[in-house]
């Protein structure tokens, strides 16, 4: 058994396709991570440019026009909350971070999803790669990310868009698919191109269970932010991690509500874009 | 001339479908070939045309491959073999270039389940067929509100579908496909969702709707009843895929063409739908004032009939003259007859079915004149025939026994319903 396992050895493989990837595709993963960063300073600097109170009045204003009263006046409390103890600048790196993230999950996830729901083929292909992705746990790929990207926060999105990116994949597909037969032939019997089916019928009516997807992608976002603290992506993920290292409680406590009220925020604007699309427009 | 030909039409589902039709051709059955092959045939080598301005009924139970018959037609499904002419052109060689063009603007589909856009309003899903095919804003929306009028929508343009019942909701999508003014209309069991006085009144607005626009209809349906008020022509499909009759309902009721299609029918009620004018005959009729009491004498004698119509020079009714009334006044010596036409005549239209003349029938001593929309006189039903044709759809078994023979197990088949049949021819 012990010199089967010397032959096949399942760790050391992966270490060496890592080690190779790290030194002949390097050009590459610094390209990635040249513009991940540029994209996660930009919406930094543009998220801390106003003052502090337009910016919360500007997210009241938001969560009142998209969802509720009830939810706008939580995100004024939240946010003044956040505000007070002061993990502003911290909660804002974490929500640029999660910004990152989520859209270049997104950019990526939809457009497979819609792909894997038209070819059962790539859906075979890509089914047990998002299972993998969603239960490997997190650790294990933050140490390849970082010899990949260095440590920072682009290492930080690389992970969480790992994390967060099936939901939106298998959201899109499960949407696509289960977009009712009768509706799909009566776009095809009125002479639709493949594309007016896509734009016209199946995205319109898939709506509604691809908004749950972005939305469940944002969450898994948030969760996955606080373990990227630990490769010093920055934000409240630093906080929690200098809380539990330091045993100091309240800090640990503070971020932690922050995450909790950020958490809430981006479910509840998401969750009302996503019931809204289903009875308008 | 004929809009849509379809010749030797095969629809096998499985493996390598083609195979199978050399199988089919030697006679193997529908279950022999599934154990074979793996295949199962849906159409079975349908061959048959419809008319412009016909509706075409294509009437058969669940998995006679009715659905996947018409969903053939703009191939939504694609044929296994065989050729689907519309205004003479194959739509099986058709790439999806052309293809896409006559969906536009030849055929539109209705749906069983209307297939409507739940995030459209009524007037975006009316007008989803001309926006597919890239009209301008302010023609398609026109168009749009157009066909919302006519299927009798107008107030309700701005509705969701959700927000309308059934039957609304498959005006929606009538709408829709009458929107872009297609030749074809595909009706694929499109009212069968909805609940039975509805569907009712559906059937009449689309017959009334057909009246005037005369579009060919391709109407897909389980319901005999449905068939048979709905279809110039109806054809049966049997539970192997095969076409076992095509003809028009009365045909169909009158010389079922196997058994399959008479055990089918044999639940109808007939008196629905065999209508005045089938079971009608021309009846001697005397012109008046041009022939007078002799010639009406002479007509009742010479036919052995104790009444005889009279008509105007232009075959208009003036009413009847009975045996009777006219011996009297050749005894009487007078030879005008305007002083015994009886004008207390029922009349009815060629297509009223008998069952409407019911009725009628048991009060009135006279036949029935049966007179077109002109109120030209056409003929006349015999109360013995409507009598004798409702009589023909009652069980032999459950008829009146005479007295006479009740209890005696030998001769149990009472034959009070076959009391007026000699009259009948």
């Amino acid at each position: 058994m012990e010199n089967i396992r010397n032959l096949i050895d399942v760790g050391g493989a992966f270490e060496m396709i890592v080690r190779w990837l790290q030194v002949n595709l390097r050009f590459f993963f610094d390209a990635i991570r040249t513009v991940v960063s540029a994209f996660l300073s930009g919406t930094t600097f543009l998220l801390n440019l106003p003052p502090v109170l337009v910016m919360i009045l500007l997210f009241t204003v938001l969560a009142w026009y998209v969802a509720s009263r009830g939810v706008a006046i939580f995100t004024f409390l939240g946010f003044g909350l956040i505000w007070y103890m002061g993990l502003w600048r911290a909660t804002m790196s974490t929500f640029s971070l999660v910004v990152a993230s989520v859209m270049i999950a997104l950019i990526i996830g939809i457009p497979l999803g819609i792909w894997c729901s038209k070819k059962d083929a790539v859906w075979d292909v890509v089914r047990p790669i998002l299972d993998f992705m969603q239960t490997l746990p997190a650790f294990v790929y933050l140490i390849p990310s970082v010899l990949f990207f260095r440590l920072g926060a682009v290492p930080g999105v690389i992970a969480t868009l790992i994390f967060s990116l099936p939901p939106a994949v298998r959201l899109t597909n499960l949407g696509i698919r289960q977009v009712p037969k009768e509706i799909k032939e009566a776009a095809l019997s009125f002479g639709s191109t493949p594309r007016q089916m896509l734009f016209k019928a199946e995205l319109p009516v898939a709506l509604a269970t691809i908004m749950a997807g972005v939305n469940q992608t944002i969450m898994l976002a948030l969760s996955m932010v606080v373990i990227a603290g630990m490769i010093g992506a920055g934000g409240l993920g630093n906080e929690v991690v200098r809380g539990v290292t330091q045993l100091r409680i309240d800090v640990g406590f503070e971020s932690g509500i922050a995450i909790v009220i950020l958490a809430i925020f981006l479910d509840r604007i998401t969750q009302a874009l996503g019931t809204s699309s289903q009875k308008q427009t | 001339m004929a809009i849509i030909e379809v010749r030797d039409l095969y629809k096998i589902f499985g493996p390598s479908p083609r195979r199978v039709i050399p199988l089919i051709k030697q006679g193997k059955s529908k279950a022999e070939i599934l154990k074979k092959t793996g295949c199962t045939i849906a159409i079975n080598g349908a061959t048959f045309s419809i008319e412009k301005g016909e509706t075409f009924v294509v009437m058969g139970l669940s998995g006679s491959g009715k659905s996947t018959f018409i969903r053939c037609l703009n191939r939504l499904i694609e044929p296994t073999a065989g050729e689907i002419l519309i205004d003479g052109a194959d739509v099986m060689k058709m790439d999806q270039e052309k293809l896409r063009e006559v969906r536009r603007y030849q055929m539109s589909m209705v749906f069983q389940n209307f297939g409507l856009l739940p995030q459209r309003n009524v007037v975006n899903n009316v007008e989803f067929g001309l926006e597919v095919s890239g009209m301008e804003k302010e023609e398609r929306r026109e168009k749009a509100l157009k066909a919302i009028k006519l299927v009798g929508l107008d107030g309700y343009e701005k509705s969701m579908p959700s927000e309308l019942s059934g039957g609304m909701q498959q005006r929606v999508g009538l709408a829709r496909a009458l929107a872009n003014d297609p030749e074809v209309l595909l009706m694929d069991e499109a009212f069968s969702a909805l609940d039975p006085l509805i569907r009712t009144q559906m059937q009449d607005e689309l017959l009334e709707l057909q009246a005037r626009m005369h579009k060919t209809i391709v109407f897909i349906t389980h319901d005999l009843d449905e068939a048979l008020k709905l279809g110039d022509r109806i054809a049966i499909l049997g539970p192997d895929g095969r076409v076992r009759q095509i003809g028009t309902p009365e045909e169909i009721l009158s010389t079922p063409a196997d058994e399959y299609v008479e055990r089918f029918v044999q639940n109808v009620d007939r008196t629905r739908v065999i209508t005045a004018s089938a079971i009608g005959r021309r009846v001697t009729s005397i012109t008046y004032p041009r022939e007078d009491l002799t010639a009406a004498i002479r007509a009742m004698e010479k036919h052995d009939i104790s009444s005889v119509f009279v008509t105007d020079s232009s075959r208009h009714l003036k009413g009847i003259v009975t045996i009777d009334d006219a011996l009297k006044l050749q005894k009487n010596k007078e030879k005008d007859i305007a002083s015994i036409i009886i004008d207390d005549v029922y009349t009815t239209t060629p297509t009223t079915p008998i069952a409407d003349l019911l009725g009628t029938a048991i009060k009135t001593r006279y036949p029935i004149a049966i007179l077109d929309e002109e109120g030209v006189f056409q003929g006349a039903v015999s109360r013995a025939a409507i009598i004798a044709e409702v009589g023909k759809n009652s069980d032999e078994a459950a008829a009146p026994v005479p007295l006479s023979e009740y209890g005696d197990e030998n001769n149990g088949n009472g034959n009070g319903s076959g009391a007026g049949r000699e009259d009948a021819k």
